[in-house]
């Protein structure tokens, strides 16, 4: 024998799971979505997708190269997610330098400060999103309208987002039943014909994406449906107590970035609970926080605020909600 | 508006006072009396809270120092005399004074000597490999050379050497906390007194098997000849299962044992250097190491390689030498 | 829907290369070495010295303790030495080393061919017989089986369960036992449920051995004895893991299988009781695989204790060119061999090759807590967790994080998409909390 043999512990088997899998299985699932923001909302959205992920790669790189001195890893397609993201949370009129400090800011302070891919307690893209809306607020708030803005970008025109107008109208007294006449149908809802973030308006391509991904098992079921069903369900006992000021459940699921929070960002595996118990957990909490912000809230839309706030919650929940051990003695 | 102001101050003010007067009653209650020498033998302590002692930190031994009658039992390596001088001082008590001791690695079998018999690729822990099977060589009892006791070491006395793959250490920063010869999972790292002008001379090998069988696995191993035992003239050195062992309390560092050695595992340190006697020693035991060989039978060992090896054994004593030398000239810098 | 155990597992590729070969006799080498400690509990006392002439069958070392075994010679030959000699780790062990001369077999032993039905001895008498014979779990824990058969006071047996399952990929020897030695295998589950007088016994086999299944219900000719397809999913050979998915009944953390009134034993074993009470034979050979995709023939061999490896290797068309790594076991269990003429003990079932583009790990990248680890633990540990703890030396909440009760079943590395060594690491958090637990307890 002139090779030597080699030894390590078992298993000696690897399964075909791999972190680039992973992550190119999400990016691929985020394609549909992609695809229609790119249809409604033309070229802006192409430039701010375009400018996003191309910035999320570049900030990656060069913190890596330059300053933790380490190899390279934004072949793992983790930087293209957060990019996509980021877009995806972005009106498509947004300023190239403003993409351009979302996704600094996600990059080198939501995720390379705490460590890199892993080690980040907050999801990268919402930090990102929020600096931006809470540092440009009325750039971050102005939307585009849909199809007839295809062909212009920052001077696109605009227009409010549904839950804008229904939180606007709420406060003045006017009641649900008459609003609900004013603002789009929830056809055009469900299939993004509505003003919005980039990735945030059509429900059905994500919706796409989402079974993509629980057939590919990069995600499990429990956190979007505990989240989205927590929404229903809390906004649906406010609605019952009192339907002329609060908006109907159906409303709050299909607006907003529900769909899309519930789908990529709260199930993004590094800032989601472990176990099955802590993930329901963490879905009725931005459940819960969601609705609570939109109701009472100042914003007109909390689901990125609720996710960061379950995100910082992750290690507690991780601590007391363990998985059901085998053969555990009951109590 | 000023009315605000001053019911703001007032309120916050009353606030602030009731919490004082409850955490002061709090305090109160819950207050835990503490010798406070404690707090002046900790001072004196390094504060390295390295466990070398035994006890949980620094503050843990300053505890036991005060409770108890005698210093004797107690003794802080890393401080060593000085310190426990000023402990004793501090507590009224009497020190017992202990030899400065040292870590040394009694393994000597770095790549050169010691062919690599498979390839190892699992979680980088020698614990792990040391669970799991014999290690990357024929020796089951050598260094497994993944830095473990680097790793644990808090005095920066321990760094691996790529090119022989053993652990170094560094006599300057050692602090004999025994952190090193707590972890080795091949239990490799001796406690050993310094020694007079920092001289030293040990086995610088652990394996138990036959001395035919440690052969093959490597150049450096103790064969359990006997041959040091009959030229001690101190009684210092036993054999137990075919492995040599120096009493350091009883070693004169008469360096006879050293030149006797057939496979140089008896290392001396920081001896000056014996330029004839060595060489007479060297053909000596290179007559010695080729008659050894015979006798065992292994004829495909042949007596240019039994050189190239012994070349590399002095190579990398002398390039220890060095090192000793170079380190103790940084220090004194 | 077939039965399988709830929670966790995984499903790696089956590759059962061997299933179709026949179990083929290997011929008795020049000299065999025999480990006096081929079993978990206290090693056993050599009764034989150098010199002796050896019988087949004949006792060498004795059982030193409860939890221990008796070994016996495989082969007819003289005692050349008795000494310390590297196992497949590389560790040395004693063994008792015999130049083989003939094949002369102890005249106790019932060296016929036919299959005895009628079971004579009463049920003490039995377990005293296994006990004498050296028998032990042949499914690779190789735990004494004369300490499975005697029920602590307080506990009763209800159901026996032999394991057939066989969910490590590659192996087979379990596979071609069941159908060729079908007869025997029930006669053997009769012997063991009067061993422990239960009135039920249930084999459990993976539905991926669709042969056997049918073969075993075809010579079954006993109502009690039940025969259950299983889903296939790994580990469900596990003692636990096949309880639940037969009984539904869960064995309490830290408890064993009889607190919950069943007893598991392998197909091997079972064979092995048979043989030992019907036949006068002690254990003394086995059946083992001998596979890898890159293997020219792989094959069953019925192998006498103590043959190296490579003898077994050297038969099946030799060590491949493009070799990586040889295991002593199967590929999600076994252990990797260090020393290629080690000997076959009472635990080895099988001789994985695996070519070298198979046998590196990947490099290891930051825990992306994707927490596929914690769905795949068919215990419900967190390996994510077990493995930082034990990284950190944070042992008192490693036990309290259970590390114990894991079976080392490897599901989450195979899972690990960052190709993190968390079953290295759990293994060694295993062996450091049970070192403190011993200590407490001495205390």
């Amino acid at each position: 024998m002139n090779k030597l043999l080699t030894i390590s512990p078992s298993p000696h088997l690897h399964g075909d799971a791999s972190v680039k899998k992973i992550m190119y299985g999400v990016i691929i699932a985020m394609i549909p979505a992609m695809l229609a923001s790119f249809f409604y909302f033309g070229i802006g959205a192409v430039i701010t997708t375009l400018v996003a992920v191309v910035s999320a790669l570049l900030f990656e790189y060069l913190i890596q190269r330059f300053m933790l001195k380490k190899p390279s890893s934004i072949t793992d397609g983790s930087a293209i997610i957060t990019g996509i993201l980021l877009a995806f949370n972005l009106p498509s009129n947004l300023p190239v330098h403003l993409v351009i400090i979302g996704a600094f800011v996600a990059i080198a302070i939501g995720k390379m400060s705490f460590g890199g891919l892993g080690n980040n307690p907050f999801n990268p893209a919402l930090v990102g999103r929020v600096f931006l809306l809470i540092s440009f607020p009325v750039q971050m708030t102005s939307w585009p309208t849909p199809i007839a803005s295809r062909l212009t970008y920052i001077d696109a025109e605009t227009a409010a987002t549904p839950l804008a107008i229904v939180k606007e109208a709420l406060k003045n007294g006017e009641p649900f039943s008459q609003i609900i006449k004013e603002i789009p149908s929830y056809t055009d809802m469900f299939i993004g014909n509505i003003g919005g973030s980039l990735g945030e308006i059509s429900v059905v391509f994500l919706l796409i994406g989402f079974v993509y991904m629980l057939i590919r098992k990069i995600i499990t079921w429990h956190i979007p449906v505990s989240m989205l069903g927590t929404i229903f369900i809390f906004s649906g006992i406010l609605w019952l107590v009192n339907p002329e000021s609060f908006a109907d459940p159906v409303f709050h699921i299909l607006t907003g970035g529900a769909m899309l929070g519930a789908i990529f960002m709260a199930t993004d595996m590094v800032t989601s609970p472990m176990s099955i118990k802590g993930q329901i957990v963490f879905g009725v909490g931005i459940g819960i926080l969601t609705v609570l912000i939109r109701t009472f809230g100042a914003y007109p839309e909390g689901v990125s605020f609720a996710i960061l706030i379950m995100n910082a919650f992750v290690p507690l929940i991780n601590t007391y909600m363990k998985p059901k051990r085998f053969g555990e003695v009951v109590k | 508006m000023s009315t605000t102001v001053i019911f703001t101050i007032i309120s916050l003010s009353a606030i602030g006072i009731i919490a004082a007067t409850i955490l002061y009653f709090v305090a109160q209650k819950f207050k835990v009396f503490e010798d406070p020498r404690i707090d002046d033998v900790e001072a004196v302590l390094p504060g390295a809270n390295c466990g070398g002692c035994g006890f949980p930190g620094c503050r843990g031994f300053a505890e036991a120092c005060v409770k108890a009658e005698e210093l004797d039992k107690l003794f802080c390596p890393v401080g060593g005399n000085d310190c426990m001088a000023s402990v004793a001082s501090t507590l009224g008590k009497e020190a017992v004074m202990q030899e400065p001791m040292l870590a040394v690695l009694r393994c000597s079998g770095s790549h050169a000597v010691r062919p690599q018999t498979n390839k190892y690729d699992g979680a980088e822990n020698c614990t792990i490999v040391s669970n799991l099977y014999a290690g990357e060589t024929g020796c089951q009892f050598g260094c497994l050379g993944l830095g473990e006791c680097v790793s644990v070491c808090n005095f920066d006395a321990l760094a691996m050497d790529p090119v022989s793959g053993l652990p170094v250490v560094d006599a300057e920063n050692c602090t004999a906390c025994g952190a090193c010869v707590e972890q080795c999972p091949r239990d490799l790292f001796e406690l050993r007194p310094k020694g007079k002008k920092d001289r030293r001379i040990f086995v610088s090998c652990r394996n138990m098997d036959k001395g035919s069988a440690k052969k093959i696995g490597c150049e450096v191993a103790c064969i359990g000849c006997q041959k040091c035992v009959k030229v001690c003239d101190f009684d210092a050195i036993v054999v137990t299962n075919f492995n040599a062992y120096i009493d350091p309390h009883k070693c004169k560092l008469c360096r006879k044992c050293v030149s006797v050695c057939p496979t140089n595992a008896i290392h001396e340190i920081n001896f000056p250097e014996r330029k004839i006697k060595a060489a007479k020693a060297d053909e000596k035991a290179k007559a010695i190491k080729v008659t050894g060989v015979e006798k065992a039978g292994e004829k495909e060992v042949t007596a240019k390689t039994t050189n190239i090896n012994k070349e590399a054994v002095v190579d990398s004593k002398i390039k220890e030498k060095v090192d000793n030398d170079t380190t103790s000239d940084k220090s004194k810098n | 829907m077939l039965k399988t155990f709830p929670k966790g597992g995984v499903h790696p590729p089956e590759t059962k290369l061997s299933a179709n070969e026949a179990i083929q006799v290997l011929p008795i080498p020049d000299s065999v070495t025999i480990p006096i400690a081929q079993h978990i509990g206290a090693p056993s006392t050599p009764v034989v010295k150098k010199g002796d002439k050896i019988l087949v069958g004949q006792l060498l070392a004795k059982s030193s303790g409860f939890v221990s075994a008796n070994i016996h010679s495989s082969v007819s030959g003289t005692v050349q030495k008795i000494d310390n000699v590297p196992d497949s780790s590389g560790y040395k062990r004693q063994s008792v080393i015999i130049k083989v001369e003939g094949d002369d077999w102890d005249e106790n032993i019932d060296r016929s061919k036919e299959v005895k039905d009628d079971i004579s001895l009463s049920k003490e008498e039995i377990i005293k017989k296994i006990f004498d014979s050296g028998i032990v779990g042949l499914g690779g824990a190789t735990f004494p089986s004369h300490v499975k058969l005697s029920i602590p006071k307080g506990k009763t047996a209800e159901i026996l369960i032999i394991n057939g399952v066989e969910c490590e990929p590659y192996l087979t020897s379990d596979h071609r036992l069941m159908l060729e030695r079908s007869e025997e295998l029930i006669v053997g589950t009769k012997i063991l449920m009067k061993a422990l007088g239960v009135g039920k016994a249930i084999i459990g086999i993976e539905n991926n051995k669709p042969d056997a299944i049918e073969k075993l219900n075809k010579v079954n000719d006993n109502s009690s004895i039940s025969i259950e397809a299983l889903k296939v999913q790994y580990p469900q050979g596990g003692e636990k893991q096949l309880i639940k998915a037969l009984t539904n009944r869960e064995v309490p953390s830290g408890g064993l299988p009889i607190d919950v009134g069943a007893v598991v034993h392998n197909v091997g074993t079972a064979l092995a009781v048979y043989e030992a009470i019907q036949k006068n034979k002690p254990l003394f050979e086995r059946i083992v695989t001998l596979t890898g995709k890159s293997v020219s023939k792989p094959a069953n061999y019925l192998v006498r204790i103590g043959t190296p490896i490579s003898a077994i290797i050297e038969r099946s068309g030799g060590l491949p060119e493009d070799t990586g790594k040889v295991i002593n076991g199967g590929p999600m269990m076994g252990k990797a061999v260090n020393f290629l003429d080690a000997p076959v003990t009472k635990g080895t079932s099988g001789i994985t090759i695996m070519p070298d583009e198979e046998s590196h790990r990947g490099i290891i990248k930051d825990c992306i807590r994707c927490a596929r680890c914690t769905q795949v633990c068919p215990i419900g540990l967190e390996p994510y967790l077990l493995m930082t703890l034990t990284e950190k030396s944070l042992f008192e909440r490693l036990e309290k994080n259970d590390v114990m009760d894991c079976i080392e079943c490897g599901s989450c590395s195979y899972t690990c998409p960052s190709d993190r060594p968390l079953l290295d690491y759990i293994r060694l958090g295993k062996v450091t909390v049970s070192k403190i637990i011993r200590a407490r307890r001495q205390q």
